[in-house]
C-alpha cells in the first residue's frame, strides 16, 4: 500500500513512503515534523490544518497526499528566515494575537493567503478570510488586528 | 540566559552539586534531559523532584548559582497567561530582571499541589504563594548578605540579585547560593515589596510562548512527539448507556499498520502505527460493532417541564420569613421566568493525552486542569499508590472547564495499561469531543421581586433549576466516562449538586430581604464546569430582570443599578463604563439598541460591566450584536494586556453561547457533533469589541478570567429588548424569537 511521494514542503523536496490515500495533514505531522497545521475535525470545518498550496489556503485533514506531489506545499514554520520572523508572525505577536493558540495556525494561513492576493484589505475581506477558522477563545478581533497590522506594515515596506 | 540542552547536561556533570537553592528532599535522578520531547524546550535547568509542602520555599521558587530563578506552580496554562503573570510576581517579589525566570507548571512529580486551575483564583491562589515564597527568599538572601558583607540589612542594596554593602563590598543571590542548601519555610512575615516599586507588575509584559506559537513550535499536547509513540482512537458507545453487544475484531486487525484493539465490556480501543491507520481502524469499528442502545429522556421540548415537574425538596440557600410578604407589599412587583439550554465548551482541538506504562508505573502527559485530581483518580481507576503515577501538565487546546481533558487522559492509560512499555497516543475524534464532554447544565431561573416608588428594591425572591456543575474527577474513576464503560465498571456517583449552581444568584444589590432555593434536577445530558458555572445564567436571568425593573420604575437602567448599590467598586465601574459609552448622550433612534449588565463574579472576584449594542433590520427580520464595551476592575492588575485579552475572549465566547447555541439531541442521542450541527460564532460575526481595565494596585488581585459570560448574556437581551421591544429569557437569542 505505501508508496513513495515525493513532495515540496517549506521549500525542501523529501520522498516519503507513506499509504497514498493518507491525508496530508498526518504526512506533515508524521514524517515532516510540523506541528502547525492540527487535526481540529477532519471535516472541512474548523480550519485548524490549514496550509499554503501554491500560494492557496488549503485543507489537509481528507485531502489525500498524492495529491499533493508537485506542488508548493508551506506551513508557518516556513515563514521565518532565520531569526528575522515574517511581518504577519511579528503583526501576530505585537498584537498578542492568541489565548491558547490552536487556531493561530488556521488564522495566519488564512491571512496569508488573504495578503497574497490583496496587500490592502479592508476589515470585511480580513473577516471574510479568516471566517472559516474556527476559534473558540474569541480572540477573532485580535486576529482582525493583527492582520491590519502586517497588512499596514508590508505597504509600508 | 537559558541554556540548552547540552549545554545543561555538561553543566550537570562539572558541577557535580548542581541543585543550589531552598532544597529539602535529595535530587532524585537528574532529569531526563535525553527523554525530553522537544517541546520541553524551554529552561530545564532545575532538577526534577517533587515539591515538599506547600510551606517551603522551594515549592514555589528555586534559585541557582547560574543565575536563574525557576518559579513553579500547580496552576495550568490554558491559554489565560498565567505563565506570563506569574513570572511578573516573582520577578518584582525578588527584584531581579525578568529574563532570568522560567516556570513550570502543574506536575506531580515537581509542583505543589493546587487542585484544580478553575474559579478564576490562580492568581488570587498561587500568585500570592509565589509572591510570599520570593519575598521570604529575599529576606533570607539578604540575610546571609548582611552577614557575609558585615553590615546591617538596611545598608544593603538590591539590584537584579547583587547586594551591595559598604566599602564597596558585593555579593549576589546566585555567590550566596553556591554549593548550599537551604530548607526555609514561609513564616508569611516577609515584607512584601510596595507595588510603587514594580517594574513588571502592572505592565504589559508580553506572552513569550505566543512567538513560539506563531514560528509552529512545539507547543501542546498534540505536539509531544517520543521514539516510541503509537496512536489511538477509542470508539465510544453511540449513546449514554449504550452496551456493546457483538464486536467483529477480525476486520479491524486485519487493516494496514493496526497493531492492537483493546476492548473491555463496551470500551473499545484500537492502537496503529500512524495516526491516519488508527482514524480508518476507527471508522471501520462503527461498522464492525453491535450495541443495545437506552434512549435519552426527556427529549428537548419537555426539558424545562420536566425540570419543574420533579417534585423534590429545594435546597434552601438564603431565607428570609419576610420576603414574600415585603414583596406583595410593594407598590411595583414583578415576576420573570428565564432559561438556558445545555451549552457545550467546544474545544477546537479534541482532546489527547499521551500515557505509558513501564516497570509498573504510570506517565500521563495530559491537558488537564488538575494534574493532581487526575493523578488521585487514575490511582482509583487502577488501584494503585499515588507514588506509581506521574501527571505532568501540557498545554492542550483551550478548555473553559472541564471538557474531555480528563476523560482522554484516563482512556490513554486504559490503553497504555493494555500495551505497556509503548508510548500512547490518543487523540479525540471531533466527534467525541462534541458528543461526550460534559456540558453546562439547562437552567431555570425564576426571579419575583418588589420595589417601592422610589425604585428602591425591596425584596427579592429565586428559584433555580439546575443539574450539576461539577462533575470534575476528584478521586473516584466513576467520574471517567470510560470508567463506566468497563466489563467491571467504576460506578458514577454525582454527589456534591456544589454551589456552582446558584453562583452568582444572589445579587450584589442592596436588598433588605431575600430568599433562594435550588431545585437540583437529574438532567438527561452529562454535565459539568463550563466557565462560570451557574453564574452565566443567573447573572442573564438577574441582570436581564434589574433591566425589567429599571423600566418597571421608569428609571434609566444605570441609574437604577447605581441607586440600589452600595459597593463603591461595583459603581465606580458602572460610572466608568458610563462615561466609556457616552451613553447620556447616545443617540436613541433609528434601528440601534443599547443594553447594559453589570456583576461582581462569584461576589467575591472581578467586578465587571458591559454595554452591548446591537443594530436591527426589520425588513430582513434579523438583527446584529455590533459592538460591546466592557470594562473590568480585578484589584491589582497584574497584566493589563493579560486581562484584556480574556475578557475580550469570554465577551465573545459568551456572545457566542447567548445568540447561536444550545447542544441538540434527540432520544438517540446527542446530535450537535461538529461545527455544521453546533454552530459557533465566527470572524464574520463578532461585534467589535473594547476593553477597559480599572487598576487598583494598592488592593489584592482578583480573578478576571470569567467575569464577563454572564453580563454579556444580560447585556444583549437587555439591547435586544432596546431595540426591538421584545424581551426575551429563553436562550439563545435568535431573532425568530422577536415580534417584528
Ligand atoms: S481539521 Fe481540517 S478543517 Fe478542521
Ligand atoms: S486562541 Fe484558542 S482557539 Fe483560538
Amino acid at each position: 500500500m505505501k508508496k513513495p511521494l515525493e513532495l515540496r514542503v517549506n521549500g525542501a523536496v523529501k520522498t516519503v513512503e507513506v499509504d497514498p490515500e493518507e491525508p496530508l495533514l498526518y504526512v506533515l505531522r508524521e514524517e515532516f515534523g510540523l506541528n502547525g497545521p492540527k487535526y481540529g475535525c477532519g471535516l472541512h470545518q474548523c480550519g485548524s490544518c490549514l496550509v499554503l498550496v501554491d500560494g492557496e489556503a488549503s485543507y489537509t485533514c481528507r485531502i489525500p497526499c498524492a495529491s499533493f506531489e508537485g506542488k508548493k506545499i508551506q506551513s508557518i514554520e516556513g515563514l521565518s528566515n532565520g531569526d528575522k520572523l515574517h511581518v504577519l508572525q511579528e503583526a501576530f505577536f505585537e498584537a498578542q494575537a492568541a489565548q491558547c493558540g490552536y487556531c493561530v495556525n488556521g488564522m495566519m494561513v488564512a491571512a496569508l493567503e488573504l495578503l497574497e492576493g490583496n496587500p490592502n484589505p479592508n476589515e470585511q475581506e480580513i473577516r471574510s478570510a479568516l471566517n472559516r477558522v474556527i476559534c473558540r477563545c474569541g480572540t477573532h478581533s485580535r486576529f482582525i488586528k493583527a492582520v491590519k497590522k502586517a497588512a499596514s506594515s508590508t505597504s509600508n515596506l | 540566559m537559558q541554556l540548552s540542552n547540552t549545554d545543561r547536561r555538561t553543566f550537570l556533570k562539572t558541577t557535580g552539586q548542581f541543585l543550589i537553592g531552598f532544597n529539602l528532599f535529595p535530587l532524585l535522578n537528574c532529569s531526563p534531559a535525553e527523554k525530553d520531547p522537544s517541546i520541553f524546550h524551554a529552561y530545564s535547568g532545575i532538577p526534577e523532584r517533587p515539591h515538599g509542602g506547600r510551606e517551603l520555599i522551594d515549592s514555589w521558587i528555586r534559585l541557582d548559582a547560574e543565575g536563574h530563578v525557576t518559579v513553579l506552580t500547580g496552576k495550568k496554562e490554558l491559554g489565560q497567561g498565567i505563565r506570563t503573570a506569574l513570572i511578573q510576581i516573582a520577578a518584582d517579589e525578588l527584584e531581579v530582571d525578568i529574563q532570568r525566570c522560567h516556570i513550570i507548571n502543574g506536575d506531580t512529580g515537581q509542583t505543589a499541589n493546587e487542585g484544580y486551575t478553575s474559579g478564576s483564583n490562580s492568581i488570587e491562589g498561587s500568585g500570592k504563594a509565589i509572591r510570599e515564597a520570593a519575598a521570604e527568599a529575599k529576606l533570607f538572601l539578604l540575610q546571609l548578605a548582611s552577614t557575609k558583607l558585615e553590615c546591617s540589612l538596611e545598608d544593603l542594596n538590591l539590584s537584579d540579585g547583587t547586594i551591595k554593602g559598604l566599602r564597596n563590598k558585593k555579593t549576589s543571590y546566585w555567590e550566596l547560593l553556591d554549593g548550599q542548601y537551604y530548607e526555609k519555610t514561609i513564616s508569611g512575615e516577609a515584607p512584601i515589596l510596595d507595588h510603587k516599586r514594580h517594574q513588571y507588575v502592572g505592565k504589559p509584559i508580553p506572552r513569550a510562548d505566543i512567538l513560539e506559537l506563531v514560528k509552529g513550535k512545539a507547543h501542546f499536547v498534540q505536539d509531544l512527539r517520543f521514539p516510541d509513540i503509537v496512536h489511538a482512537r477509542v470508539l465510544h458507545p453511540p449513546t449514554y448507556g449504550a452496551r456493546l453487544l457483538s464486536i467483529d475484531k477480525v476486520k479491524v486487525e486485519a487493516l494496514p499498520g493496526v497493531l492492537g484493539l483493546f476492548v473491555d465490556g463496551s470500551f473499545i480501543a484500537v492502537i496503529a502505527e500512524r495516526e491516519f491507520q488508527a482514524v480508518k481502524a476507527w471508522e471501520k469499528l462503527k461498522e464492525a460493532t453491535i450495541w443495545e442502545k437506552p434512549t435519552i429522556n426527556p427529549l428537548p421540548d419537555r426539558l424545562f417541564a420536566d425540570m419543574r415537574s420533579k417534585d423534590q425538596k429545594p435546597e434552601i440557600i438564603e431565607e428570609n420569613k419576610n420576603t414574600t410578604s415585603q414583596i406583595n407589599q410593594s407598590p411595583i412587583r414583578l415576576k420573570s421566568t428565564y432559561e438556558r439550554p445545555y451549552h457545550m465548551h467546544g474545544s477546537a482541538g479534541p482532546s489527547c493525552a499521551l500515557a505509558k506504562w513501564e516497570d509498573e508505573k504510570l506517565t500521563v502527559w495530559s491537558p488537564t486542569q488538575g494534574v493532581y485530581p487526575l493523578q488521585s483518580t487514575l490511582a482509583d481507576l487502577f488501584q494503585v499508590e499515588l507514588t506509581n503515577i506521574r501527571c505532568i501538565g501540557v498545554p492542550g487546546s483551550g478548555c473553559y472547564g472541564h471538557n474531555g481533558a480528563d476523560d482522554v487522559s484516563a482512556e490513554a492509560a486504559l490503553i497504555a495499561k493494555a500495551f505497556p512499555e509503548k508510548t500512547i497516543r490518543l487523540q479525540w475524534m471531533r466527534e467525541d469531543e462534541h458528543q461526550w464532554e460534559p456540558y453546562g447544565s439547562a437552567m431555570i431561573m425564576e426571579l419575583e421581586a418588589g420595589i417601592n416608588k422610589e425604585g428602591m428594591i425591596q425584596a427579592w425572591d429565586s428559584k433555580i433549576w439546575s443539574d450539576s456543575h461539577s462533575t470534575r474527577p476528584r478521586g473516584d474513576a466513576g467520574h471517567f466516562i470510560s470508567a463506566r464503560h468497563l466489563e467491571n465498571p467504576f460506578e458514577f456517583k454525582k454527589g456534591g449538586f456544589s454551589g456552582g449552581a446558584y453562583r452568582n444568584a444572589i445579587p450584589l444589590y442592596d436588598i433588605p430581604v431575600l430568599n433562594l432555593k435550588l431545585f437540583n434536577y437529574d438532567g438527561p445530558l452529562r454535565s459539568s464546569a463550563l466557565r462560570g458555572l451557574g453564574a452565566y445564567a443567573n447573572i442573564f436571568a438577574l441582570e436581564s430582570f434589574i433591566d425589567e425593573l429599571a423600566e418597571a420604575s421608569d428609571m434609566d437602567p444605570f441609574t437604577f443599578r447605581i441607586n440600589n448599590l452600595k459597593d463603591e467598586r461595583a459603581i465606580a465601574v458602572l460610572e466608568e463604563l458610563k462615561s466609556k459609552t457616552n451613553w447620556n448622550a447616545m443617540g436613541r433612534s433609528g434601528n440601534k439598541g443599547y443594553g447594559i449588565a453589570f456583576a461582581k463574579y462569584k461576589n467575591t472576584a472581578a467586578y465587571f460591566a458591559l454595554m452591548a449594542e446591537v443594530e436591527k433590520d426589520p425588513l430582513e427580520k434579523a438583527f446584529r450584536l455590533t459592538r460591546m464595551v466592557g470594562v473590568i476592575e480585578a484589584g491589582q492588575c497584574i497584566n493589563p494586556d493579560g486581562i484584556i485579552n480574556q475578557t475580550e475572549g469570554g465577551m465573545i465566547q459568551s456572545a457566542s453561547w447567548t445568540l447561536m447555541e444550545a447542544v441538540k439531541y434527540d432520544e438517540h442521542g446527542v446530535l450537535s457533533k461538529d461545527w455544521n450541527s453546533y454552530p459557533i460564532m465566527r470572524t464574520n460575526d463578532i461585534p467589535e469589541v473594547q476593553v477597559y481595565v480599572i487598576n487598583r494596585p494598592d488592593l489584592p488581585p482578583l480573578g478576571a478570567g470569567e467575569a464577563a459570560q454572564g453580563p454579556v448574556a444580560a447585556a444583549i437581551a437587555n439591547a435586544v429588548f432596546d431595540c426591538t421591544g421584545t424581551r426575551i429569557r429563553e436562550l439563545p437569542i435568535t431573532a425568530e424569537k422577536i415580534y417584528w
